[in-house]
């Protein structure tokens, strides 16, 4: 039987997992989702207090200067961070996460063997699995923010040999996991954690920044069964619900998103994106062809005198933070009593939703937001596509060049509509590492430069158009 | 295997389903939000650095723990504060609706 404390601890414990699971069912729907987000925090707090009255704790001095430290620092990044940086913020907690759980593992570990309590079976390989799991998500994310901040250029990093030397150090962490078990000597789990290290960033090092958002919700839901690992680790059955309420979703979310892209997870994990891609760019490099250019004050008048205007925003719009802009814009030409519709692509942006979240913080109302499959019937009736910085979702190849690396991927069909003009830092590649059809098709025009000084310039030559 | 592995995995298991079925009926515009929100709850995690810190009584684990600990809370605040300014925008957007689009100031 418990006693009264345990008992406190434990329904304490209950609630809180009542309030994280009907705080996920409020972030369903966005009119109750910031207090779906709140009621998780609230369960948080109470599971937090509930522990502290562990007997297990018996000092609180390391707690009390932890917490605070990791939550100023937490709290200062989370409201300071650019809207557009979230992406990588959202990688960077979730590493942080893992880090935790991998320590907590460890630590657990060396504290059992130095009793010189026996392991058992069930408890080593949470142990094992907590430390692998919670390092290939700790390193795997750092990765993943160093590539969305541009610290590492976004492309796929390959060298010779890549997948036989990753198979290594899988099978080398396969392997130090079962000694781990077997024999319990703490030098072996030192080496286990240093292999996922390696690991978890040789894994990512490999995926172009494109299938980013693909790559942190996997690492989100690796961070979630680290955290249950754990929870079998200490014997607390709040670790347990939490962390696979969140691997349970993460999982979830991944599914979408590569359906989305229409690849299974096992493509973007494994598939040698660059290496196919280096041989279609080749390919298209044999035929001299030319970009039209255009100017600010051509763009407006084309705006200016149509009638339907769809506007398709990418990740150049969020790295330039034109959203505010190219609502400005949008109002404007409203005015003038020009149509205009914004076309969002499932994975436009760096996350699914991330082009949406980036332009309610602009403003625009959300029946202006069309999907997809609502807007693509609509481009032949489109007299004037504004694409500001997206490339692979609008790559006609994907729809009719079997020999595309992202053959097979719905596309938003602007190419269909009567003008494309396309707003753009220069020709570079996508994040997929490949040429686009779409720039050289006779109905476009380019607009090089910043996407947020382009269209400042474009609203400007509005205003006398 | 003892009693106590055995209701753990009972509960994996159940928490499998009740996470599916929660997260199945969330719209894709809400997928950024709740992935951050995951991410915030998955920080729960410090609850174990929490017990590993407190209960430490050599330096090593002292620090293990204090890592894990700051670490951790770092994932908790910091996760619940960017996916609270994430969904602070849609509020602002439904206003701005109803009032429509009269603020142009802001």
């Amino acid at each position: 039987m418990l006693d009264l404390r345990g008992s406190v601890i434990a329904l304490s414990y209950i609630v809180a997992a009542v309030l994280f699971i009907f705080g996920l069912k409020q972030l369903s729907s966005p009119a109750t989702a910031r207090s779906g987000n709140r009621l998780a925090a609230i369960g948080m707090a109470l599971a937090l207090a509930a522990t502290l009255l562990d007997r297990q704790i018996i000092s609180f001095w390391t707690i009390a200067v932890g917490t605070l430290i990791g939550a100023a620092m937490g709290i200062y990044f989370g409201r300071t961070v650019q809207m557009t940086a979230m992406p990588q913020m959202v990688a960077l907690f979730n590493g942080m996460g893992g880090a935790t759980a991998a320590l907590v593992s460890v630590a657990e570990f060396l504290r059992l063997t130095r009793l010189g309590d026996p392991i058992g079976i069930g408890e080593a390989t949470s142990i094992v699995l907590g430390t692998a799991i919670g390092a290939i998500s700790f390193t795997g994310s750092i990765i993943a923010f160093g590539k969305l901040q541009e610290i590492l250029p976004g492309r796929p990093l390959q060298f010779p040999l890549q997948r036989l030397v990753n198979g290594l150090i899988l099978v080398s962490v396969v392997v130090l996991g079962v000694m781990v078990i077997v024999g319990a000597l703490p030098s072996t789990l030192w080496m286990l954690f240093a292999g996922a290290l390696l690991l978890g960033a040789m894994f990512v090092l490999p995926i172009g920044g494109g299938d980013m958002p693909v790559v942190i919700s996997i690492l989100n839901s690796l961070t979630g069964l680290a955290a249950a690992l754990t929870g079998f680790v200490l014997h607390n059955q709040m670790l347990v619900v939490a962390g696979v309420l969140v691997g349970a979703s993460g999982t979830l979310l991944t599914l979408l998103m590569s359906t989305a892209m229409n690849r299974s997870v096992a493509n973007v994990l494994f598939g040698a994106f660059g290496a196919a891609s280096s041989d279609a760019s080749s390919k298209s490099a044999g035929l001299a062809r030319t970009v039209r250019q255009t100017t600010p004050e051509d763009t407006a008048i084309a705006l200016a005198y149509a009638r339907n205007v769809v506007v398709v925003p990418g990740y150049g719009l969020a790295v330039a933070e034109a959203q505010h802009t190219v609502r400005e814009l949008a109002t404007d030409l409203e005015k003038r009593g020009v149509n205009v519709k914004y076309a969002i692509h499932p994975v436009a942006g760096r996350m699914p939703g991330h082009m949406n979240v980036l332009l309610a913080e602009a403003n625009v109302p959300y029946d202006q937001l069309l999907e997809m499959d609502q807007v693509n019937g609509q481009f032949p009736q489109t007299d004037v596509v504004l694409v500001v910085g997206a490339n692979d979702v609008v790559n006609p190849a994907a729809r009719d060049d079997p020999s595309s690396p992202i053959y097979g991927m719905p596309i938003l069909d602007v190419d269909r509509a009567r003008n494309i003009i396309v707003l753009k830092r220069s020709m570079g590649h996508g994040f997929a590492g490949i040429d686009n059809a779409l720039f050289y098709d006779e109905k476009t025009r380019m607009l090089f430069g910043d996407a947020r000084q382009s269209l400042t310039q474009v609203g400007q030559a509005l205003k006398t158009a | 295997m003892s009693q106590e592995l055995v209701l753990g995995i009972y509960v994996f298991i159940m928490a499998i389903f009740v996470g599916f079925e929660v997260i199945s009926r969330v719209p894709s515009v809400l997928h950024t939000p709740l992935m951050s929100g995951t991410n915030a709850i998955h920080g729960i995690v410090v609850l174990g650095a929490f017990l590993v810190a407190g209960s430490a009584d050599t330096l090593l684990l002292k620090a293990l723990g204090f890592i894990a600990v700051v670490f951790g809370a770092a994932n908790v605040f910091g996760g619940f504060v960017v996916t609270d300014r994430m969904l602070e925008m849609f509020k602002r957007r439904q206003s701005a609706q109803s009032e429509h689009g009269d603020k142009k100031s802001a």
